[in-house]
């Protein structure tokens, strides 16, 4: 019988943990089939960060460090001035990137380090229990929100692909998200794109990938989908936000 | 071979690069700035690299990054940034990583002065970050010392998978002194099986980690540890006695302040005075029952712990003299030291005190 469909071999056996209806385990697999298809599951490094996505170095096939908490980018620094011929990603929550670490990924990319950041947007902090992100929208309410994110307390959502697009050192950015076959294969585009200029050597690559956390959302995993669509795609545009790809010739060069 | 001038904060980062230390780490501060400064110059010819991070934070990541990927690293910073570095430190420790760090301590607390110190005691041997863990803490005195220290530093790193820090102050890291570059003695080290270097498809992954999140296996983590530790402290104690054998005043002092301590018991011997210095080297493991043997098997009647702090280390003293012995403490915190005449005197007042 031939085989249509199966678990990428970017991923182990270990069984997920992530809630019903939650798309980090869209994003793993599409990491885990992009190193597949790339074949360098064998020659990659992942940093796991801390939030949900924690066990990533449980579940990704490839050699794994677990960063503290934000410092993901450091560490991918560390593992790849040591190895310049392995491709190096961080897996990172909106909590830890754009909180936490804003400073480690901001100089990550200013450096143009030549590693892929795998950045997960939920608009809010899931391991720890639905508190307010960075990224939680205007009105959105969070456990340390009651009322809502309201701009004159907590400021407005801050986009990370937009703002790391301005620095020269980053290579690729781009925004999507995983709701729908089509989103997702855009999605996974996205990541090989960034893989592949990674090891180009073009400089720092990053998505950002809009996701879902219907447990701290309070929503169904369908209604999550929904909300996601109309609530923060219109924050967050889709899109590439840079693509330097001539930097690519240049390091060719 | 001959001895050569060296100042402290470039013999330091010599002395990683001879260790085979091929990547540093660091963000400026002073009184350290010559260590990255050095790195930033040499590395190239050596095909390292030096890397000048946003933070010490994100340097002491990096360099657990790199550790964890089989390389030496170093980083090194001086007290406040050393502050920054306990976040990584403790990941470090709890993925037991080998990377060895250095601390060019200056008066605190706060940004306190750039003035040489040593009010990081408690922060270097009781871990300022969280957890139980232990780094293993080395004081040098001397610059020569330091070199010979920080080329070991990295064979114990990777012997036992922890870090190392080489505590010295702003003295040491400023001074000119002078320097034969030895090779410490040969260590069978074990290979690094376990770095992120990638699978190449022939292994199962490698994982570097520090998250145990059944308390079960966090706890069977945490015994392993002690385990390390203990090996650790039944293998690498150091200290060194000057003058103890019919020593009846013992000062016990480390890096700096037992050089000073050194001229007030050659002064007061001179003064018919019999002192004595017993100076720990390793500050964890804690030289404690050589103390104890120090202080209890001769005349010596009365102890002083002297330090450029208000009186950190003198809890690891008492700790080891239980008792045994008075103790007192004579020191000054912030970047001033005490003087041999302050010693000296402290000695009478100690001795007329039993
Ligand atoms: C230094 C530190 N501060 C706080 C925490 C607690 N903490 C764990 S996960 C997390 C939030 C993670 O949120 P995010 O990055 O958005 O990822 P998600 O869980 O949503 O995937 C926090 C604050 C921690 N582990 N370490
Ligand atoms: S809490 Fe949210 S982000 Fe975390 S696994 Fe559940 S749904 Fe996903």
């Amino acid at each position: 019988m031939a085989v249509v469909y199966q678990r990428s071999k970017g991923l182990t056996e270990t069984e997920q943990h992530f809630c019903p209806g939650c798309t980090h385990g869209v994003i793993h697999k599409l990491v885990a089939e992009v190193m597949e298809e790339l074949d360098i599951i064998g020659s990659t490094v992942g940093v796991a960060s801390v939030g949900c996505s924690a066990f990533a170095y449980n579940y990704f096939a490839c050699d794994m460090q677990q960063a503290a908490h934000g410092r993901a980018p450091a560490v991918a620094t560390g593992i790849k001035r040591v190895h310049p011929d392995l491709a190096v990603f961080t897996y990172q929550g909106d909590g830890d990137l754009a909180a936490i670490g804003t400073a480690e990924i901001v100089h990550a990319a200013m450096r143009g380090e030549k590693i892929t950041a795998i950045f997960v947007n939920n608009a809010i902090y899931g391991m720890t229990g639905g508190q307010m992100a960075p990224t939680t929208l205007l009105g959105q309410k969070a456990t340390t929100a009651p009322l809502g994110r309201q701009k004159d307390l907590h400021g407005s959502p801050i986009r990370m692909a937009e703002m790391l697009a301005t620095l020269d050192g980053c290579a690729y950015a781009e925004r999507v998200m995983v709701t729908d076959p089509a989103s997702i294969a855009k999605a996974k585009r996205a990541i090989k794109k960034a893989f592949t200029l990674q090891l180009a050597g073009a400089g720092f690559t990053m998505v950002e990938l809009l996701s879902t956390c219907p447990t701290n959302w309070g929503l169904s995993p369908v209604e999550a989908i929904g909300w996601l669509k109309e609530n923060l795609v219109p924050c967050y545009p889709l899109g590439v936000y840079a693509d330097r790809a001539e930097q690519k010739e240049e390091a060719a060069k | 071979m001959a001895k050569e001038l060296w100042k402290g904060n470039e013999a330091v980062a010599e002395a990683a690069i001879r260790a085979g230390c091929r990547y540093f780490f660091g963000y400026p501060i002073t009184p350290q700035n010559e260590i990255p400064e050095y790195f930033a110059r040499h590395m190239p010819e050596h095909d390292g690299v030096f890397l000048q991070a946003e933070s010490e934070v994100a340097a002491i990541n990096m360099a657990y990054g790199a550790a964890g990927s089989g390389a030496r690293v170093m980083t090194s910073s001086s007290s406040p940034g050393i502050s920054l570095k306990q976040e990584g430190i403790s990941y470090i420790a709890g993925a037991e990583l080998p990377v060895v760090i250095v601390n060019m301590m200056r008066g605190g607390p706060g940004l306190g002065s750039i003035a040489p110190g040593q009010s990081d005691y408690f922060q270097a041997t009781r871990g300022g970050g969280n957890g139980d863990y232990r780094t293993v803490v080395l004081a040098p005195a001397t610059i020569q010392e330091m070199t010979d220290l920080t080329q070991e530093a990295f064979d114990i790193a990777d012997l036992y998978r922890i870090p190392v820090l080489v505590l010295a102050d702003g003295m040491i890291g400023q001074m000119m002194e002078a320097v034969e570059w030895k090779k410490p003695k040969a260590r069978k080290l074990p290979a690094k099986g376990w770095a992120t270097d990638g699978t190449k498809g022939k292994r199962e992954h490698n994982i570097i980690n520090s998250l145990f999140i059944d308390p079960k296996d966090c706890t069977q983590h945490n015994q392993n540890l002690q385990k390390k530790h203990d090996l650790i402290t039944q293998n690498e104690i150091r200290f060194e006695e000057y003058l103890t054998d019919d020593a009846e005043v013992l000062f016990v002092a480390y890096g700096t302040t037992a050089r000073i301590c050194q001229s007030a018991a050659i002064k007061l011997r001179e003064a018919g005075v019999k002192a004595g210095v017993f100076r720990p080297i390793s500050l964890w493991p804690y030289p404690e029952k050589e103390l104890y043997l120090c202080a209890n098997r001769g005349c010596v009647k009365t102890v002083v712990c002297a330090e450029m702090s208000m009186g950190q280390m003198i809890d690891d003293v008492k700790i080891a003299l239980n008792g045994s012995k008075p103790v007192r403490f004579i020191g000054s915190g912030g970047g001033t030291f005490p003087t041999s005449a302050e010693l000296m005197a402290a000695a009478h007042t100690a001795l007329e005190g039993v």
